[in-house]
């Protein structure tokens, strides 16, 4: 049994790939990611996720950054079960009305300093969703937003160069 | 299409499967109910219009519609439509919850969306409505083109059952959730360990998207409704393209409807994939996840590559589908498949094999096949609890009458049946996806439609990887602006939802992400 486990694990190999380029000034190797996470955070990065109303193609996505390819937990990035452990939102819309209270309360119990990225069409203007008497549409209308990631659903590899931007951003703004 | 005992005049609408339409009376209303239950027929949807606000032309009040209901009988979907008696200023309509249970949540989503009213229906409570809008604002009798400014207002506590005696205690979950899942409340009422009573409260992502649709041209409309729910966007987006293929009178070109099933079963494997994966990891199995979600996203950049988009979301358009595959990307797909095949093979001897993984699938959350007759378990959650109905099976359209799919179906019905499901349904899927590359019609894969001069009704019918997903559709006539009047987006997470509140009871609570993820249902699809 465990060798067939091992035969396909071997076989499988490492099909990690490198994190994706944010631009000249910041190319992102796993190695400066994680030292500027170290240098702002003082730890791995924590990120809580809230789906504020989506139809679940974002968290498909979102998901997806824990597979091989992606393995986002190789960068020190990790999601966490609760928004008092978390550095960092990513949040998915429209912000629907029924989930504005939970949202904004998600926001008021992370810890300073917090980011917000929203993730999605959705999430960046309120896609197709817009505003009406059940969706209050962006998710900038209920909580302050560092980084938009838009797409429908935005690729795996956006949605992560999203966070480190805002990251990037909170370590500039530290400099 | 008749039912014994009743003389009711049936149309059958234009679509590639059987459905048919009819106008009952209250007391028919009831009887066709009873005569469907006692024949073992289903309760598929249930829903409310307003669609006469606006064609109505002798209604003394205008905004007084009717109330549809769609049942799946042997011979097909028969949609009923009863116009509302008004009682005391209030629309009502017999209660349908003693005879199929799985009408209660309809029933209330039709209260909080257009204010009709199950007469003498024991749960009232609202259910999509949790206090964000007024509850005498009805959002489907609003004239789309002329809505009122929103007037949010407090969200409401929720009147949750209460379970009592020694030693009973609640635990809250939700809505925001612990892990990249979606929204919802469950109240979980324990003792020790062991979990008495499961209550959920859905509705977290309601985002209007019956109104919304009724704003949109109806062949721009498929986006929406590839939106419902992401994970089931060609199921979706197939749905109501059939809807307003069959309401234009319109068949589709050979090779546009082969190439749908194609992408309906890249869906069904893709989500497959990512469930096997996902339940391997709930019982700290995280080679399986490691295994299972390297082999998704394979996949899905595969669909990428052949599509153009990694859930192939908008591929499926009005008339067929949006482009066609290249010969290159055909020899890709199959060469990929072969591939697939043989690493599902290995893993599922894996996970058959190992004794721990299977002691945690093995009679956990179960759900008897009487259970689930009762209740209406459908799609692969019913399927592994011995309800064998598969659309693609049952009433095979193009492609599928030449395709001869194998249903899978097991008895068990815990996790490790939900699990078999799936691996048996890769493999099917995956022969079927070889045999419709082999065999692909040649010609134009995309139509043109043209809209109806008069009002008319479309319905469409998929089998989506979750279960079955219904579009019931109507179209004004050219008079009015060829709008969408109204369009019911169905899922079978209606029909499920509920079932998992028993499939929990008298498991650990530790036990419930894995039954939840054994379901994977979705939230978004039935809140809308």
């Amino acid at each position: 049994m465990i060798w067939r486990v091992i035969g396909q694990i071997a076989r499988a190999g490492i099909c990690t790939e490198p994190a994706p380029d944010i631009g000249s000034d910041a190319q992102a190797q796993s190695a400066r990611i994680q030292t500027e996470l170290l240098n702002i955070l003082g730890q791995a990065l924590c990120i809580r996720q809230v789906d504020a109303g989506s139809c679940n193609g974002c968290e498909l996505e979102i998901n997806a950054l824990g597979n091989p390819y992606y393995n986002i937990e190789g960068l020190g990035i990790k999601f966490v079960a609760s928004p008092r452990h978390a550095d960092l939102l990513l949040v998915t819309g429209p912000v629907s009305r029924n989930m504005e209270m939970a949202l904004k309360r998600t926001y008021e119990a992370t810890p300073e300093p917090k980011l917000v990225v929203a993730v999605g069409d959705c999430g960046c203007d309120g896609g197709i969703f817009g505003e009406s008497y059940a969706s209050c549409g962006r998710v900038a209308n209920v909580v302050p937003v560092d980084v938009t990631v838009p797409g429908c659903p935005p690729e795996p590899l956006e949605i992560l160069r999203g966070i480190l931007q805002a990251v990037r951003r909170r370590v500039k703004a530290k400099e | 299409m008749k039912i014994p005992g009743l003389d009711l005049e049936f149309v059958a609408l234009a679509a590639p499967v059987p459905i048919w339409y009819a106008q009952v009376t209250g007391p028919q209303w009831l009887q066709a109910a009873t005569t469907v239950r006692d024949e073992g027929g289903r309760l598929l949807a249930l829903w409310a219009s307003d669609a006469t606000f606006s064609i109505a032309a002798d209604a003394i009040d205008t905004r007084a519609g009717a109330v549809f209901v769609a049942y799946v009988r042997q011979g097909g979907v028969i949609w009923l439509a009863l116009p509302l008696e008004i009682k005391n200023g209030c629309p009502v309509y017999p209660d349908l919850a003693p005879l199929f249970p799985v009408a209660a949540r309809m029933q209330r989503a039709g209260t909080d969306l257009s204010g009709i009213h199950a007469e003498s229906a024991i749960d009232t409570r609202a259910w999509l409505n949790h206090g964000a809008w007024a509850s005498d604002h009805f959002p489907l009798r609003q004239d789309p083109q002329a809505l009122p400014q929103p007037l949010p207002g407090a969200l409401t506590d929720y009147p949750f059952v209460r379970v009592e005696g020694d030693g009973v205690h609640e635990i809250a979950v939700g809505p925001v959730h612990a892990g990249i899942i979606e929204p919802g409340h469950f109240r979980f009422s324990v003792v020790g360990e062991r979990v008495l009573r499961l209550e959920q409260r859905l509705g977290y992502t309601h985002k209007g998207i019956e109104q919304r649709i009724t704003q949109l041209a109806p062949k721009e409309a498929h986006k929406l409704a590839g939106r419902v729910s992401g994970d089931s966007t060609v199921a979706y987006a197939w749905g109501y393209c059939m809807a307003l293929e069959s309401a234009c009178q319109v068949t589709i070109p050979p090779r546009a409807a082969w190439l749908r099933a194609l992408m309906l079963e890249r869906e069904r494997i893709a989500n497959h994939l990512g469930d096997l994966g996902a339940m391997g990891n709930d019982v700290a199995y995280a080679f399986g996840l490691a295994q299972f979600s390297r082999l998704r996203e394979d996949w899905q950049r595969s669909s990428k590559a052949a599509f153009g988009h990694r859930f192939m979301m908008d591929c499926i358009v009005p008339g067929g589908v949006s482009g066609d595959i290249s010969l290159e990307h055909k020899d890709q797909m199959l060469v990929h498949c072969q591939a697939l095949e043989l690493q599902v093979r290995r893993l599922f001897d894996i996970y058959e094999a190992h004794a721990g993984l299977q002691d945690r699938f093995m009679v956990t959350g179960r759900v008897t096949p009487e259970l689930a007759a009762q209740l209406g378990l459908t799609g692969l959650a019913g399927r592994a609890s011995g309800q064998a109905r598969d659309l693609r099976c049952d009433h095979p359209f193009a492609p599928y009458s030449e395709l001869h799919v194998k249903m899978a179906s097991h008895h068990r019905g815990d996790v490790g049946a939900r699990a078999a499901v799936r691996f048996d349904e890769v493999f099917e899927s995956i022969r079927l996806i070889r045999q419709m590359l082999g065999a692909l019609p040649s010609g134009p894969v995309q139509c043109e439609l043209t809209l109806p001069a008069k009002p008319t009704k479309g319905a469409g019918w998929v089998e989506g990887w979750r279960g079955e997903v219904f579009v019931a559709l109507e179209l004004a006539g050219v008079d009015d602006g060829n709008r969408i009047l109204r369009c019911h987006l169905h899922d079978p997470s209606w029909q499920n939802w509920p079932v998992l509140e028993h499939a929990i009871m008298h498991n650990i609570v530790a036990d419930f992400p894995l039954i939840n993820k054994s379901f994977n249902l979705s939230y978004s699809g039935q809140d809308l």
